[in-house]
């Protein structure tokens, strides 16, 4: 039997209360931090680049002269990049993360080790991913030269693990009684992966996919190793080849924030303003799917 | 000793050891007081079906180890063609493991070791040239929880039979397997809206009209009704009533109301605690006609059992 009368629950000591308040705010300004600091690049960069984002930007071809200048070819060459490498990332790391789930035994060393690689690939920096694309796609056994192929396969070996652990993740997230539930009407291992498995995992999938491409489209660095051009006047043409000469969003607004005059400056934030509108764009579709198609088990 | 109230005449029945020979014209056993519910139903059950003999499973010496720890041990019994049998015991006494065992669903748990035999219409289940896949095929399975694909209604039924290839109309199979679940009327105007929006009781019979599409010789049932309200629980044992004629029933079941009512045979089995420290083992104690299990059962342990003395 109780012994306690009621108003021995404590009330919430005043210093107690304070601590809490305080960590809010703390934890408030740290959110502040970053969204302030994105709020101003935004401005900054819409108060330098609105006169230039017009269709001429898009239309235009690179010029010496910053009246003529467009990145059309940096553009389409993105669009080529990210083509390539949504067609070699998505199958190799569905692939990739079926097998982890679904068949790999992690009780065996090479499978740990296997796991255990992709985490710290995730975590190499991407001017090593341009080195290798260099040294085994461009130039070395596959020789490719500087061509749209090798560009869009080395940022696909870039984010590959990204895709890799997010398609895990979206895997592991389908509850084992779907798994049973196909096996006990007699369909074999492979069936219910195919068309229980993975159907529902799509959403965590492309949500990953999406992401992964955000990511690459952003990347300069490997591009530049790679040989991505500056100054480029055609798009490109194919996937190898003489007419397959690249070029890409990030390295035009490197190219022209690099020259001296003003123009070329405003160039560079309209730049900047259609790649931030394409990011959002991107994740937004993310995070539509993500919502839209989730699963409740 | 037996401690019911009521005077504890030796009964012809309770000398019956062998389950091949119960003779239909058995009279009922006496009722007794506490569980009316179950002493009724009980006494219909035994003197309406007279049980067959034919089996289905033959259990001989079964053992089942999880990572080299035993879960089951020394389980030997058969089940017959046409009737509903019922597992019942404590946590832990390895019914459900038993059961995953009938339809070779343990091949999919790592360190999963089955020992002894089990035969399937005199067929060794677990020979090494049996596909576990084939043996799925006719031996399905309903589980605890439902566990309806993420899919609409129509394709929930169509899964089974299209990966199994077989040919026909997919319309006239799902219907077909609708209707023989008792469930077509309800869903026939919503065939094509995702499962998830029935309710629980409707879920589970939509997953026994999926495993029904297929045709399997044997259904096992792993507690089917444990998340169900009442009114969806007597759905399924109605179903399953209904069902026996074509089929071969298996449940597991935490409710002996629900095995004295709708089982003919039952299987009683215990966790023994005395094999050691922190070993669990799961034994059958006793297996016979459901009437006489709740009834007049020959092991003690059966009795304090079914009368709620423990567990």
């Amino acid at each position: 039997m109780s012994t306690q009368p009621q108003s021995s629950l404590r009330s919430v000591s005043g210093a107690a209360r304070t601590k809490a308040i305080a960590f809010r705010i703390a934890m408030l300004l740290c959110l502040m931090a970053s969204a302030l600091v994105l709020g101003l690049l935004i401005f900054d960069v819409l108060g330098d680049g609105l006169p230039k984002l017009n269709s001429a930007l898009v239309s235009n071809f690179p010029s010496s002269q910053s009246a003529r200048a467009g990145l059309q070819p940096a553009l389409f060459g993105t669009i080529w990049i990210i083509g390539v490498c949504l067609v070699f990332i998505v199958p190799v790391g569905v692939a990739t993360a079926v097998y982890l789930e679904e068949y790999a035994d992690s009780s065996k060393w090479w499978n740990r080790l296997i796991e255990v690689n992709i985490q710290n690939l995730a975590a190499i920096p991407s001017i090593v991913y341009g080195i290798l694309g260099l040294a085994f796609l461009v130039r070395g056994p596959v020789s490719l030269g500087r061509v749209v192929l090798a560009g869009g396969l080395t940022l696909g070996l870039l984010v590959l693990p990204v895709v890799i652990i997010s398609g895990r993740e979206a895997i592991r997230a389908v509850p084992p009684s779907i798994r049973e539930g196909s096996m006990a009407l007699g369909a074999t291992q492979w069936q219910t992966i195919w068309k229980q498995v993975l159907p529902a995992s799509i959403p965590g999938v492309a949500t990953g996919v999406i992401l992964a491409l955000s990511r690459a489209i952003g990347e300069t660095a490997p591009l530049i190793v790679v040989g991505a051009a500056t100054f480029i006047t055609f798009n490109p043409g194919g996937l190898v080849g003489d007419s397959a000469g690249f070029s890409a969003l990030p390295i035009q607004i490197y190219s022209w924030i690099s020259q001296p005059q003003d123009e070329f400056k405003q160039l560079a934030a309209a730049g900047i303003v259609l790649l931030l509108g394409v990011l959002v764009i991107m994740n937004g579709a993310a995070i539509y799917l993500r919502n839209r198609y989730e699963n409740k088990w | 000793m037996v401690t019911f109230d009521d005077d504890m005449e030796p009964d012809p029945v309770s000398d019956q050891t062998n389950v091949h020979s119960i003779d239909p014209e058995t009279p009922a056993p006496p009722r007794r007081p506490g569980r009316a519910a179950v002493s009724v139903s009980a006494g219909l059950s035994g003197t309406a079906n007279p049980l067959s003999t034919k089996p289905v499973f033959s259990i001989e010496e079964l053992g089942v180890r999880y990572g080299g720890k035993p879960a089951v041990q020394d389980v030997s019994f058969d089940l017959h063609e046409h009737e509903i049998t019922a597992f019942i015991g404590p946590s832990g006494c390895g019914k459900s493991t038993i059961l995953r065992c009938l339809n070779r669903m343990n091949d999919l748990v790592s360190g999963a070791q089955v020992e002894g035999t089990i035969r399937y219409h005199g067929q060794d289940l677990y020979a090494p040239k049996v596909d576990a896949v084939e043996v799925r095929k006719r031996i399905g399975m309903v589980f605890q929880k439902p566990n309806p694909f993420p899919k609409s209604i129509y394709d929930n039924i169509a899964f089974g039979p299209k990966v199994l290839g077989m040919k026909g109309d997919m319309d006239e199979i799902v219907e077909d397997a609708l209707r023989r679940a008792v469930l077509w009327d309800e869903v026939k105007d919503r065939l094509k809206s995702n499962a998830f929006g029935m309710s629980g009781g409707q879920q589970q019979r939509l997953c026994i009209a999926r495993c029904l599409a297929v045709n399997p010789d044997v259904i096992l049932m792993d507690e089917p009704c444990s998340a169900l309200d009442p009114i969806s629980t007597g759905k399924i044992e109605d179903l399953m009533t209904e069902l026996k004629s074509q089929y071969s029933i298996v449940i597991v079941t935490h409710n002996m109301q629900q095995a004295a009512r709708i089982s003919d045979r039952t299987a009683f089995f215990i966790v023994d605690l005395m094999a050691g420290e922190n070993s669990r083992i799961g034994r059958l104690v006793e297996y016979d006609a459901t009437d006489k299990i709740f009834t007049v059962p020959s092991d003690q342990r059966t009795e304090d059992y079914v009368t709620g003395k423990v567990g």
